[in-house]
């Protein structure tokens, strides 16, 4: 039963297991980013009490959310695709974690949808707790999981994991709303982005110091590595030029710098993880991986998809660039 | 099954609790069940979307701009739905199933990768298009973006089913031990992928689901039609639906026939639950069947059945022509799917088509004889009828799921086997409360959000509160105090 299409003893290119390592972790960066600032907007939702703002807050999140929130498909179907066995473990090890997320984005997903179909107050307060409430425990819970997985049962770390993903949601969530809105609202956001900016790097060097103290989950030595410190150095070098940008009012640039923040901390997930994928388990990347010709079939049909998958988002953030036009949801 | 069984462990503390086990098959199974029913309005509503979108591009008549917008809304409030329904869905495969996913994880993460990146990227991405951008990109673009929608949610029906397919009639791999664990090894992607099963419950699923929708539309038409019978847009979507429904409702009772025998060929033991067929030898086909006293309904079985028979056609087709053939009964098995399920859900099904056909023949009179819209009586069929199209597909399922039980993979893992060893009963039985609390509450809500569009739209047509008659019927989202 050979397939003379595709090898089937030998992976298309010999680091092709380390190669889809990189590339499940960049569906969880670009999930971790492009969701980030959509919960990040629903928590500075809360903030907003003028019904024109929070309209606008929507109109800003409508078109994009719900192909933002694919991306954790696609991690999760890319993990179980080409490391079945971490997909497993991490997810059954972490029930109430896992599931506490996913009903943490149904109730962020249908509120700001249910708001739009009735004209009444009682009615939108309900929704809007719904859309606050699954903004902040889903960044939460998910960076609690990422927790899990690189440290294990340890508390602290598992819960500043939790909260730094919070706070890297509010940055990007300010800077992309102060980006796409006028002057006056944008001012109103920037301390909230500037605060959240130095609580999530004083998070990150308290996290980072806690593992090395406890040496939580065993990773302490990967900790104390250059390529940590070089992303650290990065993270605070990029997190304080942003603030920089935000208090000139050079809202794009400040975007850019910030959305660079969840980038780093994804490439941060991906240094504390390899060699080893699940480090709780010392199960290795080479180890967890499916057979070749498995391997090979999902990279052939699958990475054309995923640039094509590139350019859709290119085209639809394209499509709404640009000041926020007309408000509300509801299209 | 006693009691026992279904009581995980001894300790008095957690005896209130479900097993595991258990607990992880009504959640998995209520969550589908309620997903699928946003997965299949994607499906079903494409064709309709695509037309109306192209006829108000072309044409710029009110009727299409009218239809068009009321269900691209119907439809997205659908995809909310169907998104943050379907992302526990790929979540649950490991956080219940760890063993299922690993052993099989070869074999169906591929297909569910693609389906993630092929599909629900394509769907989100240009939904996002056809809901915010009609003042935003050209009309072509804009065509193409509801051609893509639609698309997507077929390619994703797609998909999917490959992997359920595969799950009733593995094939394209061998077991081998990788840490310490026996798991499939994907040994040919084409027999893998295409495997027997395949392009039936394709066929069949995306049928049915334009089936369920035509269902859907005509109720929601005919209601409409009903309180304000000069609406031109709206006696439009009726007959279309009509039209529909008089192509797929008898393709589908033809198509499932030549099905059944092959689950019969392929899953012997799930054919015999369909029939409730216990003994090995001739088979009669149970064109009707009726419970003698309520034990048939938790044990249907010939003696307790009054069943209008052909005797021995059951032999005939599942042989494909002999009228002696032996099929095999299910003593001959050590352990059974729970058969009351899988038989009174065919039968509920394979019934429900029958009304279709009648429903799709009698609409087809009418529009012959220009009389569609003038039938007080058909109108209060159609929107009887309205859910009936999910009620089919549901129980159809529930004939293919539960029906390959006590398998997950067909002959090779058992469901008792997938199920996470971590798990306890109390977590279990903690997130299967939670999904039911959260999945009623959603239900009703895209219930209620069907009523207000169709209010709004009855209010943008002009029609007075309190004029038309008054319903007093079963459909929630049909009342007439509004």
């Amino acid at each position: 039963m050979t397939d003379p299409l595709l090898p089937v003893d030998a992976y298309l290119v010999e680091s092709l297991p380390e190669i889809w390592f990189g590339a499940v972790l960049f569906s969880l960066g670009m999930y971790v980013v492009l969701d980030g600032f959509d919960f990040g907007i629903g928590m500075l939702y809360a903030t907003r009490t003028d019904e024109r703002e929070r309209e606008t807050f929507l109109a800003a999140f409508g078109p994009v959310w719900d192909a933002n929130e694919v991306w954790v498909v696609a991690f999760g179907t890319m993990l179980l695709a080409a490391f079945p066995r971490v997909y497993s473990r991490l997810l059954a090890d972490n029930y109430l974690l896992a599931l506490g997320f996913v009903v943490a984005l149904v109730f962020r997903g249908l509120g700001p949808e249910l708001r739009e179909q009735r004209d009444d107050e009682r009615w939108k307060r309900y929704t809007d707790y719904a859309f606050i409430g699954g903004s902040v425990f889903a960044p939460l819970l998910l960076g609690m999981l990422a927790g899990r997985w690189l440290f294990g049962g340890a508390t602290l770390p598992v819960a500043l994991t939790g909260v730094g993903l919070v706070a890297v949601s509010i940055v990007t969530g300010a800077a992309f709303l102060a980006a796409k809105t006028e002057p006056g609202l944008a001012s109103e956001l920037r301390p909230y982005g500037i605060g959240a900016t130095l609580a999530y790097l004083g998070g990150v060097v308290v996290l980072l110091g806690t593992v090395v103290l406890t040496d939580a989950g065993g990773a302490a030595d990967a900790v104390l590595s250059l390529p940590v410190a070089a992303v650290v150095a990065l993270s605070v070098a990029v997190g304080l030029g942003g603030s920089v940008l935000a208090r000139r009012g050079r809202y794009r640039a400040w975007l850019a710098n910030a959305l660079a923040l969840p980038t780093l901390l994804t490439i941060l997930v991906a240094i504390l993880l390899y060699p080893t994928i699940y480090p709780p388990t010392g199960l290795l990347v080479r180890e967890a991986v499916v057979s070749p010709l498995a391997l090979n079939l999902v990279t052939v049909l699958g990475f054309p998809v995923l640039l094509l998958v590139l350019w859709y988002f290119k085209f639809l953030y394209g499509v709404f660039s640009g000041p926020i036009e007309g408000e509300g949801y509801g299209g | 099954m006693g009691p026992i069984t279904l009581l995980g462990a001894v300790d008095p503390v957690w005896v209130a609790f479900l097993s595991p086990e258990l607990a992880s098959r009504m959640q998995f199974g209520w969550t589908i069940s309620v997903h699928i029913i946003f997965a299949s309005l994607s499906i079903g509503l494409a064709p309709f979307i695509i037309y109306f979108t192209w006829k108000d591009v072309r044409t710029n008549e009110q009727q299409y701009v009218r239809l068009r917008s009321f269900w691209v809304r119907v439809f997205a409030a659908g995809f909310v739905m169907g998104t943050v329904t379907g992302i526990p869905m790929s979540f649950q495969f490991g956080t219940n199933f760890p063993q299922f996913s690993e052993v099989a994880g070869e074999l169906i993460g591929g297909p569910l990768a693609f389906e993630a990146k092929m599909a629900f990227f394509l769907e989100a991405v240009f939904l996002g298009v056809l809901l915010y951008g009609r003042d935003r990109v050209g009309d072509r673009i804009y065509v193409i973006s509801s051609v893509l929608v639609g698309f997507g949610a077929w390619l994703s029906g797609f998909w999917i089913l490959i992997v359920n397919a595969w799950m009733q009639t593995p094939r394209g791999y061998e077991m081998v031990t990788r840490n310490g664990m026996d798991v499939a090894k994907l040994t040919d992607p084409f027999a893998a992928f295409l495997t027997p099963r395949m392009p039936w419950m394709y066929v069949h699923m995306m049928n049915a689901s334009v089936i369920a929708v035509a269902l859907l539309v005509a109720g929601v038409s005919a209601y409409i039609v009903w309180k304000k019978p000069d609406t031109e847009a709206w006696n439009t979507a009726l007959k279309l639906a009509v039209v529909l429904l008089i192509i797929s409702a008898p393709f589908q009772a033809v198509h499932g026939d030549a099905y059944g025998r092959h689950v019969e060929d392929t899953q012997p033991q799930k054919f015999a639950a369909m029939e409730a067929h216990y003994e090995t030898g001739q088979a009669d086909l149970h064109l009707l069947a009726f419970p003698k006293s309520p034990v048939a309904l938790t044990d249907p079985r010939a003696e307790n059945l009054v069943t209008v028979s052909l005797p021995a056609v059951g032999s005939f087709l599942a042989s494909g022509g002999d009228f002696d053939a032996e099929v095999i009964g299910l003593n001959e098995y050590e352990e059974n799917p729970p058969v009351a399920l899988v038989f009174w859900s065919f039968r509920f099904m394979v019934g429900l088509g029958f009304l279709f056909i009648g429903l799709a023949l009698w609409g087809g009179y009418l529009t012959y004889r220009g009389r569609l819209s003038d039938s007080t009586r058909y109108l209060k069929a159609m929107i009887a009828a309205s859910p009936f199209g999910y009620a089919a597909l549901l129980t159809g399922w529930y004939v293919t799921e539960i029906g390959r039980q006590p398998w997950v993979i067909q002959g090779e893992l058992k469901t008792s086997e997938a199920v996470s060893s971590t798990l306890t009963g109390a977590e279990a039985t903690l997130t299967l409360v939670a999904f039911v609390v959260l999945y009623v509450g959603l239900i009703l809500t895209a219930l209620y959000i069907l009523k207000w569009l169709v209010r709004e739209e009855l209010r943008s047509l002009g029609l007075r509160e309190s004029s038309g008659d008054r319903w007093h019927g079963p459909i929630p989202w049909v009342s007439s105090d509004d």
